[in-house]
C-alpha cells in the first residue's frame, strides 16, 4: 500500500509569457545557428580533412592496432604464456607456443595470430601481458581486402614493432628482458621478475 | 526558310499561349529542376556550418559537383521494389509528389509584361504562365493534393512504419490547409484579388510590400508552408527516430530521390507565392520599374524573383537546423489551437477594415494586427499552461535504513 506521504508530485515548471509565443525562442535558436555558421576560424580549427590531415593521437595510450615486441637482441619477446589470449574478451588471439631454442625461457611462440576483425582493441592483452610482449600501437588505418589477410601473423606483428618504434618505444624493457641479454639498465627499483636460470 | 522560321520564333514569343508554354518550360527544366539539386548541395553545406563542419568539398571545387555525383549515384542505383508493396500505386506515389509540387508554378508572375519591338505598341505577353482567375486558390487546390504522394507511398508500401507516416502526414496537411487557407484569404480581403500578377502590381505602383501590412498573416503562411512542404520542424511523417524514415522507409534509387526533391520542388513553390503575395514579387525600390516591358527589365525583374525565392529556401533550411521537430500533439496545439483562431481574427478584422473602406491603409492594417496579436497573447495567458516538455527538477529522495521512504521535501 503505498501512503500518501510517500508519494512526490512533481508538476513541470510553466512557461512564461515569452516563452508561450515560441517565436522568440526559435529567434534566439537563431543566433546559436548563425553564431556557428560564421565562426569560420572555429570550423576550421576543428575539422580536419582526414586522408590528407590526421588527428593528432596520444601516441602512450591509443588503442590501435598491436604489436609484438622484440628485445634488444631482436628476438621476439613473448614467452607464449597464453595470458593475453586468456583475457581476450573477443578470443582473437591463437598461440601455438614451442620450446624456445634460447636458454633464457622455457617457451616462445611458433604462431602468434591475431584476428583484427574480431578484435575490439580493449587492450585487455597489453593489461595481461607479463612481459610487455604484446602492445596496442596508435595506427588505426589498417585495411586488407579478405578476411583472411585481416588475421595477422606473428612476422606482420613484429612489423609493425618495427614501424611503431621509434614513434612508440617499447615500454620499461627492464622488466621483461628477464636481466639476461646484459648492459640494460635495472637501476629503476623493480625488483628481478625471475633469477637467473 | 530563314525569314519564315524568323517570323515563327516573332509569332512564338508575341502569342501569349506559347509564350506561356515556353516559360512553364523554361522554369520548369531550369532554375526549378536544377535548384533542386543546387538545393541538396546548399542544404548540405549550410548544415555542415551550422554544425562546425565543412559539408561535401570533394567532389569539383568546394564540392560543387556534389549534386551531379547524387545524381549520377541515385539513377545508377538499383531500382529495387519489395515484394509485398502495391506495385502501380507504389510507382505512382514518388511522381504525384514530384508533380503536384511542381505544379502550382504556373501561376507565378515572374516578371511582369514583356513587350517585343515586333509587337504592336502598347501590347505585351505576360511572363506568368498562365493567368487565372482562381489565382492563389489553384496554389490551394494542387498544393493539397500533394499529400497523395506521400500518402499512397505510406499506404502502398505495405510496412507499418510507412503507414504510420503517411497517416501523420495527412491528418498534418489537413490540419495545416486551414491555417494556411484563412491566412491568405485575409490577403485576398486586403488585396482583393486572387490574381497574383494583380497582387505584385499592386505593390509595385505603392512601392509597399505587404508583409508590412499584415506580419501575421506572413507568419502564419510561412509556419503552414513549412508544415505543407513536411519540412522540418514539421517532418514527423519522416521522423527518423520514431519511424525509421517514415513513408518513403520502403523506397530506393531515383523513387526515392523523387521525394525529397519533391520537397524541395514544394519549398520554391510556397516561397514564390509567399514572395508575390507578401514581398513585393520581382519589386525591389529603385531597382525594377514596373513599367519597364523591355526584355531587359523582364529579365531583371527575373532575377529579382529568384533571389527572393533563394531568401526563403535559405531561411526554410536555418529554420530546419534550428528548431528542433514538434511532438504530434504540439503540432496539432500550433494548427488548431494558435494559428486557426489568430487567422479568423485576422479574416473578421480585415473584413471590418474592408467594410470601413480602410484596407489600403497602413496604420489601420497594423491596428488589425495589434489587436490579434494582443487578444492571442491574452487567450494565451489564461488558457491552462501548455505541457512543456521541459525537464523536471527531481528532489532526492532519500531512502531510509529501515526500507521505508522518507519523503524529500514537498513542492
Amino acid at each position: 500500500m503505498i501512503r500518501d506521504e510517500d508519494l512526490l508530485i512533481l508538476h513541470p515548471p510553466e512557461l512564461t509569457a515569452v516563452e508561450r509565443l515560441y517565436l522568440p525562442q526559435i529567434l534566439s535558436g537563431f543566433r546559436t545557428t548563425l553564431r556557428h555558421m560564421f565562426n569560420i576560424k572555429r570550423r576550421n580549427r576543428v575539422v580536419v580533412q582526414y586522408p590528407e590531415q590526421k588527428r593528432e593521437l596520444r601516441v602512450s595510450n591509443y588503442r590501435g592496432v598491436h604489436r609484438l615486441n622484440k628485445d634488444p637482441d631482436g628476438r621476439i619477446a613473448c614467452v607464449a604464456c597464453f595470458m593475453c589470449s586468456t583475457a581476450c574478451p573477443a578470443h582473437c588471439i591463437h598461440i601455438e607456443a614451442g620450446e624456445s631454442p634460447w636458454p633464457d625461457r622455457e617457451k616462445y611462440p611458433v604462431k602468434f595470430d591475431i584476428d583484427e576483425l574480431r578484435c575490439i582493441y580493449c587492450g585487455m592483452c597489453e593489461e595481461a601481458c607479463p612481459c610487455d610482449a604484446i602492445e596496442l600501437t596508435p595506427h588505426y588505418d589498417i585495411v586488407g581486402r579478405t578476411r583472411e589477410e585481416m588475421i595477422f601473423d606473428k612476422e606482420k606483428l613484429l612489423d609493425v614493432f618495427d614501424r611503431t618504434k621509434d614513434a612508440k618505444p617499447r615500454k620499461n624493457p627492464a622488466v621483461t628482458d628477464y636481466g639476461l641479454t646484459g648492459g640494460q639498465d635495472r637501476s629503476a627499483g623493480l625488483p628481478t621478475a625471475h633469477p637467473k636460470l | 526558310m530563314i525569314e519564315a522560321l524568323m517570323d515563327f520564333g516573332r509569332w512564338f514569343l508575341a502569342n501569349q499561349f506559347t509564350f506561356s508554354i515556353l516559360m512553364a518550360a523554361i522554369v520548369l527544366l531550369g532554375p526549378l529542376i536544377n535548384g533542386c539539386a543546387i538545393c541538396i548541395l546548399a542544404e548540405r553545406k549550410l548544415s555542415g556550418y551550422i554544425q562546425d563542419r565543412k559539408g561535401p568539398n570533394r567532389v569539383g571545387p568546394w564540392g560543387l559537383l556534389q549534386p551531379l555525383a547524387d545524381g549520377i549515384k541515385f539513377i545508377l542505383k538499383e531500382d529495387y521494389t519489395p515484394g509485398h508493396v502495391d506495385r502501380p500505386t507504389f510507382i505512382l506515389a514518388p511522381a504525384i509528389a514530384f508533380i503536384t509540387a511542381l505544379l502550382g508554378f504556373v501561376i507565378v508572375p515572374w516578371a511582369g509584361e514583356i513587350h517585343w519591338p515586333w509587337m504592336e505598341p502598347g501590347q505585351t505577353v505576360s511572363t506568368q504562365a498562365a493567368s487565372l482567375d482562381v489565382g492563389f486558390l489553384y496554389v490551394l487546390a494542387v498544393g493539397s493534393l500533394a499529400v497523395y504522394g506521400v500518402v499512397l507511398a505510406g499506404w502502398s508500401s505495405n510496412n507499418k512504419y510507412a503507414f504510420y507516416g503517411g497517416m501523420r502526414a495527412t491528418a498534418q496537411m489537413l490540419s495545416y490547409e486551414v491555417p494556411l487557407g484563412l491566412a491568405l484569404l485575409a490577403m485576398l480581403l486586403i488585396g482583393g484579388s486572387l490574381r497574383l500578377e494583380v497582387l505584385v502590381a499592386e505593390q509595385a505602383s505603392t512601392g509597399l510590400w505587404w508583409v508590412a501590412f499584415q506580419p501575421i498573416a506572413f507568419i502564419m503562411v510561412l509556419i503552414a508552408s513549412l508544415a505543407e512542404a513536411n519540412r522540418a520542424p514539421f517532418d514527423l511523417a519522416e521522423c527518423e527516430q520514431e519511424l525509421i524514415a517514415g513513408f518513403h522507409v520502403e523506397y530506393g534509387s531515383m523513387k526515392f530521390a523523387m521525394f525529397p526533391l519533391g520537397e524541395y520542388a514544394h519549398m520554391m513553390t510556397s516561397a514564390a507565392i509567399m514572395t508575390a503575395v507578401f514581398f513585393g514579387g520581382w519589386h525591389v525600390w529603385g531597382l525594377t520599374d514596373p513599367a519597364d516591358t523591355t526584355l531587359f527589365g523582364a529579365l531583371l525583374k527575373f532575377t529579382v524573383f529568384w533571389a527572393k525565392i533563394a531568401a526563403f529556401i535559405g531561411l526554410f533550411m536555418l529554420i530546419r537546423w534550428t528548431v528542433p521537430r514538434f511532438r504530434y500533439d504540439q503540432l496539432m496545439r500550433v494548427a488548431w489551437k494558435s494559428m486557426v483562431p489568430m487567422g479568423l481574427g485576422l479574416v473578421i478584422g480585415n473584413g471590418l477594415l474592408v467594410y470601413m473602406g480602410w484596407h489600403k491603409l497602413l496604420a489601420a492594417n497594423l491596428a488589425v494586427n495589434a489587436a490579434v496579436f494582443v487578444l492571442a497573447v491574452i487567450v494565451s495567458a489564461m488558457a491552462k499552461a501548455p505541457v512543456t516538455g521541459r525537464q523536471v527538477y527531481m528532489p532526492a529522495v532519500q531512502v531510509a535504513p529501515g526500507g521505508g521512504r522518507s519523503a524529500a521535501p514537498r513542492a
